[in-house]
C-alpha cells in the first residue's frame, strides 16, 4: 500500500512538472521544470530496480544535456515569448494530443502482455548487482551497438564544432 | 500492488504532454526540450517492460536512446546558435529560409 501511494505521488509530481515545461513563457523555467521531471523518472528506474539507469539519468540527462541547455538559454538572451499564441492552433494541439493518449490507452487495453519471463529478476539484480549485469549484457551481445555509437558521438562532435564556428 | 500498466500509462502522459508542447510552443529550445521528454517517455516504457519481462536488453537500448539524445543536444543546440547569430531569434515562425 505504502508503495503504491509513493509511485502516485513521484507520478503526479512528474506530470505537473511537464505540464509546467510546457505552460511556463520564459524558458529558463522550463528548463527548471524539465529536470524536476528527469529526478522524477529517476526515482521511477529505482523502483523498477534498475539503479544504474536512475544514476545515469541524473548525471547524463540531469546534468550534462540540461547544463548545456540552460547554458545556450543564457547565451543566447533570450526575452519572454510574447503572448501571440494562436487560439485555433492550441486547440487543434490539444486535440491531437488527447487523440494520441487515446491510442496509447486503446493499445494498453488490448494487448496482453506475452512472452517468456526472462532470467533478470529482483533476486539476480540484488545478488549481482545491476550495473554487472548491464555491463555484462553491453560489452558481450551489444558490442557492435556500442562501437556504433562512439562513430555517432563523433560525428556529433565535429558537426557542432563546425556549425557553431564562425569561420572554419 | 504496482503493475506495469501504471507505468505505461504514466509513459503515454508525458508523452502526449512532449507531443502537445512541440505542438503548440514556438520557441525552438523550448520545443527541443518537449522532445527530450518524449525520448524520456520512450525510456521509462522500456525499463518498465525491462522489468517485468525480466530481459536487461530494454535498458540498453535507454543507454543508446540517451547517447542519441546526448548527441541531438550538441548538434541541435549549435544548429540554434547558428541561427541566432544571423536573425537575432530562434522563434519557429522566423525560421523560413533554408539558408543560414
Amino acid at each position: 500500500m505504502p508503495e503504491i501511494l509513493f509511485f502516485t505521488l513521484v507520478a503526479a509530481v512528474a506530470i505537473l512538472s511537464s505540464i509546467l515545461v510546457v505552460a511556463m513563457r520564459n524558458p529558463i523555467n522550463c528548463a527548471l521544470s524539465l529536470i524536476m521531471t528527469f529526478f522524477c523518472l529517476a526515482t521511477l528506474y529505482v523502483m523498477l530496480d534498475a539503479p544504474f539507469m536512475a544514476a545515469v539519468q541524473v548525471i547524463v540527462y540531469a546534468g550534462a544535456i540540461m547544463v548545456l541547455i540552460v547554458f545556450v538559454i543564457m547565451l543566447l538572451n533570450m526575452r519572454t515569448e510574447t503572448s501571440k499564441n494562436y487560439v485555433h492552433g492550441v486547440l487543434v494541439s490539444c486535440i491531437v494530443a488527447v487523440l494520441t493518449l487515446f491510442v496509447i490507452s486503446g493499445f494498453l487495453k488490448k494487448s496482453p502482455l506475452t512472452g517468456e519471463p526472462g532470467l533478470m529478476t529482483t533476486d539476480l539484480v540484488d545478488k549481482v548487482g545491476h550495473t554487472e549485469l548491464i555491463g555484462r549484457a553491453m560489452f558481450s551481445d551489444f558490442l557492435l551497438p556500442f562501437e556504433i555509437t562512439s562513430i555517432l558521438l563523433l560525428v556529433a562532435i565535429v558537426g557542432s564544432v563546425i556549425l557553431a564556428k564562425r569561420k572554419l | 500492488m504496482i503493475t506495469l500498466h501504471h507505468y505505461l500509462i504514466l509513459s503515454g502522459i508525458l508523452f502526449s504532454i512532449g507531443a502537445l508542447g512541440v505542438l503548440i510552443r514556438r520557441n525552438a529550445i523550448v520545443i527541443f526540450m518537449c522532445v527530450e521528454l518524449m525520448l524520456n517517455a520512450v525510456n521509462l516504457t522500456f525499463i518498465a517492460f525491462s522489468r517485468y519481462l525480466g530481459n536487461i536488453d530494454g535498458q540498453i537500448f535507454v543507454f543508446f536512446v540517451m547517447t542519441v539524445a546526448a548527441a541531438e543536444a550538441a548538434v541541435g543546440l549549435a544548429l540554434m546558435i547558428a541561427f541566432y547569430k544571423n536573425r537575432e531569434s530562434i522563434d519557429v515562425e522566423d525560421m523560413n529560409i533554408m539558408k543560414l
